[in-house]
């Protein structure tokens, strides 16, 4: 089984701070890997483990740093990975971020079976690339994963969380899947991870490599655009009251619901 | 431009009811297409072959021009591929200005592969919706995980938007349209479907109401140190008719399940009161809990964040206050 596991390098959101222009600090900002592609990689490398012959090729479209991220997947247990990386690639939205990295899995991985992603990036955020690189290759898709809990013949079973509860899936191969936070943690690399991952070669495609035009990648590819940024409005906090004891706190409490109309 | 009017996918529920956001986004639209001097609002039900009267009165008080309906028994549980396919067809056929719809957990598994089928620009996860200066759609988002609000644009046409739940509000009156019901068979049978539902688990919360329909919620963080403090805030939430959510830590914590985490990786809530108890109040669980009417912080920290959001907040230990609290309330 040959997995293409599509991976993202993101700003720390934990750890935003604002310039005094009220823009997003970018300098001395933490890059990680996108929280959920953590849990995307862990999930590849254990069906790895579980079942015979499979191979996992990581790739991220990004600026040359996000070599990093694609060594500390390898690190961690995939076999090889690749960027996709040029400067016409910049301002993608979802629609070309898709398009590229369906165009560079055709081009550059043979007889792709299984796409996983994570769900959502924590910087855009948007949960739309997965199924959009689905829709390009005309795969089917399962999103809001939890865990894949078997395999036969071809199709995956998976369980995914929805709204109002927990669902059991199958899925015919080829097929993409969009991970949530899984009830594993992703595991820490071994020596010989990074030993595997020092020596890796990551190489860059660029896109004429994976067979696009310019107007189908970064800016002019992208039906959408950012008008503007702003920080949020911060709501105005109430009264902090620091009771005597317990019960004076409990009754302030109570004459709040009743303000409130709660009670 | 050849495209008019606004189409709101208005899914139908596990239990064949309207979804809520279906009716934020009628409210929404009726705004929209306002400013757009006066163009058609329709919508689009894709369900199973049964009665859905009750859909139907629902959609003509909302004010919407044109329904859609889309019947077969092949579509009583969601699909991407049949749903998509039938939202895209309806799409090329009507060519509408701006399509909505709802951010739900289908709502962001469809709109993708609708946008990309037709290679329009999709914004994902709205929190308010606007006409600008030059008559296009104005989407707001957060980013960042909520740290950041942006306002895109779309150069393609239909101008699509996933919108959050709760967020927009419902119209409080009744909008009577003559609302015209078009029937139409869906063109699915040469779509392979490749994904298929074995089971479904539903989710029983333990106060017996989910967290995204209560009117108040009692939260709880990772200060409560073990599960026994969100039974503690469940005895609460059960005096106040409410439900019970938690904070990631808590859920990370293995005190309560995923369903009821709030925040930006869990759920947006907009209840009348939110009451954060033991919370610090992150900006990752305060996105999804900051529009609240009221909030009540109980935190052991007088500089807690949480208290910054607060309408009133009370510094103190949670297991002291809320079983007084529960007293006093009984
Ligand atoms: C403030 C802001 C708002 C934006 N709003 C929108 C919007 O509303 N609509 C829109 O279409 N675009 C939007 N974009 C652009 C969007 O963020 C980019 O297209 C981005 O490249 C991918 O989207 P995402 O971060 O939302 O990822 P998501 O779709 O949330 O990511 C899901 C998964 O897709 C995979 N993935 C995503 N990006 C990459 C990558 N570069 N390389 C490898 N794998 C990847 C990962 O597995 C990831 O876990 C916005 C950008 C910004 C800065
Ligand atoms: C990508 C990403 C996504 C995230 N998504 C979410 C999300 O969806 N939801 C979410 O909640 N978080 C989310 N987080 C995590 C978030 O950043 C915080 O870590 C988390 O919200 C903290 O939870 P907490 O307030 O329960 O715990 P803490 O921050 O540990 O706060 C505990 C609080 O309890 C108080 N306390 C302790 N004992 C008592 C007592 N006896 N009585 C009263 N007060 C007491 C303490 O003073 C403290 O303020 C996300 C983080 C990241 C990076």
């Amino acid at each position: 089984m040959q997995i293409a596991l599509c991976i993202k390098q993101v700003p720390d959101t934990a750890d935003i701070k604002w310039t005094e222009n009220n823009t997003i600090q970018r300098e001395g900002v933490e890059s990680v890997i996108n929280p959920f592609d953590t849990y995307a990689i862990e999930t590849a490398v254990r069906l790895k483990e579980k079942i015979k012959d499979v191979h996992i090729t990581v790739l991220s479209m990004g600026p040359p740093q996000a070599q990093e991220i694609l060594k500390k997947a390898i690190s961690m247990g995939v076999d090889d990975g690749f960027l996709v990386s040029d400067r016409k690639f910049a301002g993608a939205d979802t629609i070309a971020t898709s398009k590229t990295l369906a165009a560079a899995i055709s081009e550059k991985i043979k007889d792709v079976d299984l796409i996983i992603c994570g769900q959502f990036a924590t910087d855009g955020d948007t949960a739309q690339t997965g199924p959009s690189i689905a829709q390009h290759l005309n795969f089917p898709q399962v999103t809001y994963v939890k865990e894949i809990t078997g395999y036969k013949d071809g199709v995956l079973t998976v369980k995914r969380e929805v709204e109002d509860g927990v669902e059991i899936v199958k899925v015919q191969l080829p097929a993409v899947l969009c991970m949530l936070k899984c009830d594993y943690e992703p595991r820490r690399p071994l020596i010989e991870g990074f030993i595997k991952a020092h020596n890796a070669n990551v190489k860059s495609y660029s896109m004429e490599d994976v067979n696009l035009l310019p107007e189908e990648v970064g800016m002019k590819g992208s039906p959408t655009y950012v008008s503007k940024a702003f920080r949020p409005e911060q709501k105005q906090g109430g009264e902090v009251i620091v009771p005597n004891d317990a019960k004076e706190g409990a009754k302030i409490l109570k004459e709040k619901l009743e303000e409130f109309k709660i009670i | 431009m050849t495209n008019q009017g606004i189409l709101i996918y208005a899914e139908v529920t596990r239990e064949g009811d309207l979804a809520p956001v279906v009716l934020e986004l009628a409210n929404s639209a009726q705004d929209l297409a306002a400013k757009l001097g006066g163009q058609e609002v329709s919508a689009l039900v894709v369900t199973n072959a049964g009665d859905i009267e009750h859909v139907k009165s629902d959609l003509k008080s909302n004010g919407f021009d044109k329904v859609y309906i889309v019947q077969d028994e092949r579509l009583a549980i969601y699909s991407t591929e049949f749903y998509s396919k039938i939202v895209i067809d309806l799409i090329n056929e009507i060519k509408p200005e701006i399509v909505l719809i709802g951010a739900t957990t289908q709502g962001r598994d469809l709109a993708p592969r609708i946008s990309s089928s037709l290679n329009t620009g999709l914004t994902a996860d709205c929190t308010s919706l606007d006409i600008n200066e030059k008559g296009m759609l104005a989407a707001t988002r957060p980013t960042f995980g909520g740290n950041l609000m942006a306002t895109i644009l779309c150069k393609n046409f239909p101008q699509m938007a996933s919108v959050r739940p709760k967020v927009l509000k419902k119209s409080t009156f009744p909008i009577e349209k003559d609302t015209q019901f078009i029937e139409i068979k869906p063109e699915i049978d040469n779509v392979e479907k490749k994904v298929e539902l074995v089971e479904f688990i539903k989710n029983i919360p333990s106060t017996g109401k989910r967290i995204d329909e209560s009117e108040i919620i009692v939260a709880g963080g990772k200060g409560l140190k073990s599960a026994d403090g969100l039974k503690l805030l469940e005895e609460l939430a059960n005096v106040l008719g409410g439900a019970v959510g938690a904070s990631r830590a808590a859920v990370d914590a293995g005190w309560a399940d995923h369903s009821i985490q709030v925040g930006q990786t869990g759920k947006t809530v907009m209840p009348k009161l939110y009451i954060a108890c033991a919370i610090s109040g992150a900006i990752q669980h305060t996105v999804g809990m900051n529009s609240s009417e009221k909030i009540i912080a109980i935190n052991k920290d007088p500089k807690a964040p949480i208290f910054q959001i607060a309408d009133i907040g009370i510094v103190g230990d949670v297991y002291e206050i809320v079983p007084e609290l529960i007293e006093m309330l009984k």
